[in-house]
């Protein structure tokens, strides 16, 4: 057993009323006004949504990014509860947290972006399935996903209501909830690759292959470290924390192995379909594509010693490359590498910008007020948080 | 103490349980699908066309699609491209000093824009509540807007750009050629077909139209010979055979009868091509060109599917759902013996790494 017992999760506590949520509240009133607009006067209202890029930023950025940002959860659930590294435990309720913020949102803000958004139950009716669909799987998948993280993520809530009853009953099958909760993102992170396969040729070469569902699953992954390394260190300055570098130092080492896997498949893809050609020639998708290699190559460079991850400002920009890395691999499928002929344009207009904006924040206010009210984050005995 | 083994085990447990699954669930390779025996279709003929755009009139009167404009005086309907309420419409091809029709330099040609109506569509696979679909006897890929929730993946995913989505409307919906099903039961076929003034644009059986692209493509270069308008009758006797179901008696009411319109013209300076007949396993709608078929801007496509490769991803990995019930299971079992309650409030693994 262990020589030294975690410390126990315990809410922040202070106040929930500071220039923080002030922002970030105003960015999600903003967000709701948004989207009123848009049920009442359509898509084209509010976005710069055209034929030739039907998905904007709604779908690539909030759905597609935004999930994959909230596979920390996923990541750390990995290690800890599969691969048997119980030292992290202390990072599964805030990496939770984290996920269970973003995929939610995601998924309900994906209502948003359809166009006839009063049929969206079709989606969990059987007599309308198409089983052939990859969004069929990724949208079942994320639902069940959602569900199934508010369960893991719930002895949070019943440790404060005090009713340990429930919660001793609940942790009998928690395992299976944990393993569920590894298996869905797997399954909907690798499909949401899988989605461009059948865009055929309109997805550029480097960024269309029949490997795109390992791409985006171990991409996923390590964003997941990514993701934890990053929000632990914003926490922690934040609330004025010590930066748990005990567990992100070795978590780090972790990212760069499954990093490293997902580059030699990367590579051997490309040379396999023979177009890695295309990234030397002079076009904008060349020039995304060596953007997209230096953001996950850069890791190796910031923490690729030992001493560099002890380091938590080069953890935290490590953190950051992977993530703006991940970024690049989507936006570069989804946009900037998908081309459905000449003559179509997509910028995302402002109001559409807004409600990516007011999204994040949402996922910010949910994370402080949890973290603040219920126990997530380690007890720590320090001063109160001002913030 | 038992960390790197237990951690190796977990590695091991699942890699086992995936490659088993893996096996359980051979990796089927979905084929690319065939046009169906009795498809219908049409023929567009790039070098009879003449650019009148009656057809695009006719489709627009036909599905009771608004007029849009592209000029200042908006006074005439004049769509640049197919949208969420044009779903047919011809463009231009121009080249150097445009004088000569149907020449690849200081030409011009005409080209019909439409759906395809693919053997293997990949806004049929694509759809997620089945509001596209394809009839197994016409092959007509229809459109029903009451299944449809507006997600917008077939426009995504369609390699001719053909469905399309109404963005000024809040009950927008997807807008494409359905090759006028509503009209067949009044004996109507495709109104572009029935009003083409010069045969440009041909209806019938699929199998009938590729033999008359092919009778095209044998015929000598500027001699002159027989081309038919409206649609092409042996299909319709093939059709008038059909079955005792609902559809086959509509079918057999045929359409409605007209005069022979076979005019004699020149034959063109045909490509060597019949766009359509094995591009993602082949489409409903052919066609035929003397300028080259890419400049046209009709996307060179393999005869494999997009379709086809994404449900061959889709149902290796998740066909029945062996894989994931089989990964599941193992991911529970290593699971079970990793997490411990948290009464103790501090939450860790038995088997916990001392480092
Ligand atoms: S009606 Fe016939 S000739 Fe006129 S534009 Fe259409 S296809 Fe060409
Ligand atoms: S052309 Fe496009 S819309 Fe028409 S059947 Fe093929 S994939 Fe579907
Ligand atoms: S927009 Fe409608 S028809 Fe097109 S894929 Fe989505 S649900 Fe299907």
């Amino acid at each position: 057993m262990s020589s030294h017992p975690h410390a126990a999760p315990a809410p922040v506590g202070g106040s929930l009323i500071n220039t923080t949520t002030l922002v970030v509240g105003a960015l999600v009133a903003l967000m709701a006004g948004i989207i009123l607009y848009r049920l009442i006067y359509g898509l084209g209202a509010v976005t710069n949504l055209n034929d030739g890029y039907s998905w904007g930023i709604w779908i690539a950025v909030d759905v597609v990014i935004g999930s994959a940002f909230a596979c920390g959860g996923f990541s750390v659930a990995l290690l800890v509860y599969i691969f048997n590294r119980g030292h992290y435990h202390p990072l599964v309720r805030p990496a939770l947290l984290a996920s269970l913020m973003g995929y939610t949102l995601a998924g309900v803000g994906v209502i948003f972006d359809l166009g006839r958004w009063w049929n969206v139950w079709h989606m969990f009716w059987p007599g309308y399935w198409n089983p052939n669909s990859v969004m069929l799987e990724v949208a079942l998948c994320i639902t069940a996903y959602v569900f199934v993280m508010w369960i893991e993520f719930s002895p949070v809530f019943l440790e404060k209501l005090g009713r340990t009853d429930i919660k001793g009953k609940l942790e009998k099958v928690l395992f299976f909830v944990i393993a569920l909760g590894v298996l869905l993102p797997a399954m909907h992170q690798s499909s949401l690759g899988t989605l461009l396969v059948v865009a055929g040729q309109q997805v550029h070469p480097l960024w269309q292959t029949p490997a795109l569902p390992l791409i985006y699953l171990l991409t996923a992954i390590t964003m997941g470290y990514g993701v934890v390394l990053f929000e632990s260190c914003v926490a922690s300055s934040a609330y004025r924390r010590s930066i748990e570098t005990h567990l992100l130092t070795p978590l780090a080492k972790v990212m760069l192995g499954v990093l490293a896997a997902y580059l030699v498949v990367r590579v051997v893809d490309l040379l396999w379909r023979g177009a890695l050609g295309l990234a030397f020639a002079p076009t904008r998708e060349a020039l995304f594509f060596w953007l997209e290699m230096a953001a996950f190559v850069a890791p190796f460079f910031i923490v690729g010693s030992a001493a560099a991850r002890a380091n938590p400002a080069k953890l935290f920009l490590a953190g950051i490359a992977i993530m703006a890395g991940g970024t690049l691999l989507r936006l570069n499928g989804f946009l900037i590498g998908f081309d459905t002929g000449p003559g179509w344009n997509y910028f995302p207009a402002a109001p559409e910008l807004l409600v990516t904006l007011g999204m994040f924040a949402a996922e910010v206010l949910g994370y402080i007020v949890i973290t603040r009210r219920f126990p997530v984050l380690p007890r720590e005995d320090a001063v109160p948080a001002t913030l | 103490m038992a960390t790197r083994r237990d951690f190796l085990r977990g590695c091991a447990g699942v890699a086992v349980a995936a490659a088993a699954g893996a096996v359980a669930e051979p990796a089927r390779a979905r084929e690319t699908y065939k046009v169906p025996p009795e498809a219908l279709g049409l023929l567009y003929d790039a070098t009879l066309c003449i650019g009148c755009k009656a057809c695009v009139a006719a489709c627009k009167r036909a599905n009771d699609n608004p007029p849009e404009f592209s000029t200042p005086e908006q006074l005439w309907d004049t769509p640049l491209d197919t949208s969420g309420y044009t779903y047919n419409i011809i463009k231009a091809y121009r080249s150097g000093n445009g004088a000569t029709k149907d020449a690849e330099t200081d030409g011009y040609a005409f080209m019909k824009t439409s759906c395809m109506h693919c053997a293997d569509p990949s806004c049929v696979s694509a759809c997620p509540v089945s509001a596209m679909q394809k009839d197994p006897v016409t092959g007509i890929v229809a459109y029903d807007p009451d299944a449809c929730i507006g997600c917008r993946y077939c426009v995504v995913a369609c390699p001719f750009g053909i469905p399309k989505y109404q963005y000024d409307s809040p009950t927008g919906r997807i807008g494409k050629c359905e090759l006028c099903r509503h009209r067949h039961k009044d004996g109507h076929y495709s109104a572009c077909a029935e009003v083409c003034p010069t045969g440009a644009t041909l209806f019938g059986a699929t199998s009938d139209l590729l033999a008359e692209a092919k009778r095209r493509l044998a015929l000598k270069p500027g001699s002159t010979a027989t081309f038919p308008r409206g649609h092409l009758r042996p299909g319709q006797e093939r059709l008038l055979a059909g079955g005792e179901d609902g559809k086959g008696l509509r079918r057999r009411q045929g359409w409605r009868a007209e005069p022979d319109q076979n005019y004699e013209a020149v034959v063109g300076n045909y490509v060597q091509h019949v766009y359509g007949e094995t591009e993602y396993g082949g489409t409903q709608v052919l066609k035929l060109s003397a300028v080259p078929f890419e400049k046209m801007g009709q996307p060179s496509l393999p005869p494999t599917s997009s379709a086809a490769s994404s449900e061959t991803i889709q149902h290796s990995l998740y066909g029945g759902l062996i894989m994931p019930v089989v990964v599941l299971g193992a991911l529970a079992f290593v699971a079970r013996r990793n997490v411990v309650p948290e009464d103790d409030g501090a939450g860790h693994g038995k088997g916990e790494d001392k480092r």
